[in-house]
């Protein structure tokens, strides 16, 4: 997934919100185009998908919105200061992803330990079809094996798919997809979520309440994703649906499938953003070139302005992500598709717009850009936590260590994104980490500090 | 009480939470490296001989404790070449953290995650029915645990905080006795189960510890007056 701002690379979405961090930089109004052209450069890094952005282009961004006039002079000397600003508030930025991607962690990591539903197998997705109950160790490494197949080659179909789209311009169609998706994840699975949660906590609900509750939700949520909304009710609702995402997914996906389907994705976020023909490059450098921000419902942005040139294109850039996953699907088993389509709205973007830093003309407290993390980056990143904590046999340690090289991985990322400020995929290097550690930890260090603490060492 | 550290101490800056995720990174590797030692050792030798599985077990400690701090040390190289990075980008060309507060951090880091891999498992555990020490261990199990859990999590902070200081201005005795103490103390819970041997002992050091720390961090006899006595 790439994390990066602004360009809608929503074609991994459905499954992979491909984290890519993008700058967060939203793409100018239109208006302030002329003046920008500055700023326009730097967003056009900041709109790729898969980087990550820094708060680099902010200034520039945010110069292009702030008043006409004044524009272009400050262009030039906002650049300047763009740069410091960028690797000054590096760090800022990086926590603003860190709370977010720690708190999907969290969510997900307590719903697994607490409600057995998510632990239990209870078949298969239509997109792992080979089954992984054989006898032979060989065998159920061929099926795993076939079933990543299976799977990415759907999510690349659904990608190419998605960047077609947005190239021939059918933004109604990928906004009604993008809609039909979080509709499907905000209802059914939360529905399904609570549902669960009330089982295991022995509450009893009435259908009524049920109802209302459900509703009320769903309804803010869509509001809050599609259209507008505060910034922090934005950010929960992104988190929450992409927690939601990553437990069914790790419901349903077999064992052995899912560790060879988390190497397979970031390889494949690797290819899809970093090579000229990249479907995910493709858009965000399509976005970018159109300066639309890429869908909001696809990307979590860590900072957002509202400007209302922008609410147009934000909206426009939503729809995708949930396009990719059909609601054809829908015939099937219930929670295929919608898991699919969340997949693809997770990678969505967040909110586009990412704050601006004002411009000295309006001597307003500077705002920075935020960056951008596609949502499928959350999911995948709570896969991958969620599956240590629910199948690690040394529980809360492996989580720990998955936890942690996630993070280191997010913030080398985000670094290397402050260095190259292109859009860059934000998956492989976490979960390279988090594979490693998981393994690792769960191998070598389990049963070292199993025995230490059994006889009280410490080291 | 580590926690409440980090909370009030480095959870404001941002720049300080990297570096302590980066600290636990750090000594999650390490751990990682020894426990692998442990297992090839564990794996090549006869899983029935008591006595060798003991001897393994402490030589996998010892080599555990010199290779955190190797790791220590790893860590302190990483972060000077990246103060030196900050400061060329700051604006006005000094650092926005200085190496004492890395080396604070850094300790932090250090201590959070042992503390947390010793303590969690147990913790966990704790919240589930069942009676201490039934087996004829001792039933302070839990208790001892914890406060040694504590004070390993001190003495990480203030042997980061030497540690630095060693490096920092080349004094290698200041270096040499951070790894001794943590040889020590590490022995020492070999002690357990008799905890009057492991626990009064790291205490003890552990204050020893904290004093040298925060002289070397500026601190003195005046300072410490004037704040208990809230003058300011």
């Amino acid at each position: 997934m790439i994390t990066f701002m602004n360009n809608s690379d929503s074609e991994e979405e459905p499954c992979n919100e491909r984290t890519s961090l993008m700058s967060a930089e939203s793409p100018p109004v239109p208006s302030y185009q002329d003046g920008l052209q500055a700023s326009e450069a730097g967003e056009a890094q900041a709109h790729r998908k898969r980087r990550a952005g820094s708060s680099r282009s902010p200034n520039n961004i945010a110069g292009g919105e702030m008043s006409g006039s004044g524009v272009p002079v400050r262009e030039s000397v906002l650049e300047n200061e763009e740069e410091e600003l960028t690797l000054k508030y590096g760090a800022k930025h990086v926590i603003m992803l860190f709370v977010p991607v720690t708190l999907c962690m969290i969510v997900v990591v307590a719903t697994i330990k607490s409600v057995r539903f998510y632990t239990e197998k209870n078949g298969q997705l239509i997109y792992t079809p080979f089954s992984e109950d054989t006898p032979s160790v060989g065998q159920r490494l061929l099926n795993s094996v076939l079933n990543t197949i299976v799977m990415i080659s759907v999510i690349i179909v659904m990608t190419v798919f998605l960047v077609l789209l947005y190239k021939y311009r059918c933004y109604k169609f990928i906004h009604g997809w993008l809609i039909l998706s979080s509709l499907m994840l905000l209802f059914l699975f939360t529905y399904i979520y609570l549902g669960e949660v009330l089982k295991t906590y022995n509450v009893a609900m009435d259908y009524p309440t049920l109802f209302i509750v459900i509703w009320n939700f769903g309804a803010v949520g869509m509001i809050c994703i599609h259209w507008k909304g505060p910034l922090q009710l934005q950010q929960a609702y992104l988190i929450m649906i992409s927690a939601l995402m990553a437990l069914v997914f790790i419901k349903y996906l077999p064992e052995w499938s899912a560790w060879v389907i988390l190497g397979a994705i970031s390889i494949y976020d690797l290819m899809a953003v970093l090579c000229p023909k990249g479907p995910l490059r493709m858009l965000v450098e399509t976005a970018q070139e159109r300066n639309e921000p890429i869908f909001p419902a696809l990307i979590y942005s860590s900072a957002m302005m509202w400007t209302v040139g922008m609410a147009k294109p934000d909206t426009a850039a939503r729809g995708p992500s949930q396009q990719t996953w059909d609601a054809a699907e829908d015939g099937r088993e219930h929670l295929r598709s919608p898991s699919h389509a969340e997949s693809q709205m997770s990678e969505t973007r967040s909110p586009v717009p990412t704050t601006r830093p004002v411009t000295a003309l309006e001597e307003l407290e500077e705002e920075e850009r935020g960056v951008k993390l596609g949502l499928g980056d959350f999911i995948f990143y709570s896969v991958l936590v969620g599956k240590a904590a629910a199948t690690a046999s040394g529980d809360w340690n492996t989580t720990l260590a998955c936890f942690v090289a996630i993070l280191i991985g997010l913030c080398l990322t985000l670094l290397l994104l402050a260095v190259f400020k292109k859009a860059l995929p934000a998956l492989p290097i976490s979960i390279t980490f988090g594979l490693i550690f998981y393994f690792s930890t769960d191998n070598l260090v389990r049963p070292f500090m199993d025995t230490l603490a059994s006889h009280q060492l410490y080291i | 009480p580590a926690f409440g550290l980090f909370i009030f101490t480095i959870a404001r800056d941002p720049l300080r939470i990297i570096i302590l995720i980066a600290g636990a990174f750090f000594w999650l590797v390490s751990l990682l490296l020894s426990s692998l030692i442990w297992f090839i050792a564990v794996k090549a030798s006869d899983p029935q001989n008591e006595q060798l599985q003991k001897g393994l077990l402490i030589f996998g400690v010892m080599f555990s404790v010199l290779l955190q701090e190797a790791f220590r040390f790893l860590y302190y190289k990483l972060l000077r070449k990246a103060i030196e990075g900050l400061v060329a980008l700051s604006e006005d060309g000094c650092s926005p953290i200085s190496i004492q507060q890395m080396a604070y951090v850094a300790g932090v880091g250090f201590g959070l995650m042992s503390g947390a891999f010793s303590m969690i498992n147990l913790l966990a555990d704790a919240l589930g029915p069942g009676t201490v020490g039934i087996h004829g261990d001792s039933q302070l199990y839990f208790l001892t645990s914890a406060f040694m859990t504590m004070v390993l999590i001190f003495l990480h902070t203030f042997w980061g905080i030497l540690f630095f200081h060693g490096c920092e201005h080349r004094r290698w005795w200041e270096i040499a006795a951070v790894v001794v103490m943590h040889l020590t103390v590490s022995g020492l819970s070999f002690c357990n189960p008799l905890y009057v041997g492991s626990l009064v002992p790291s205490y003890l050091l552990m204050a020893a510890v904290a004093a040298w720390a925060y002289l070397l961090s500026g601190g003195s006899a005046q300072n410490l007056r004037r704040f208990l006595l809230c003058k300011c």
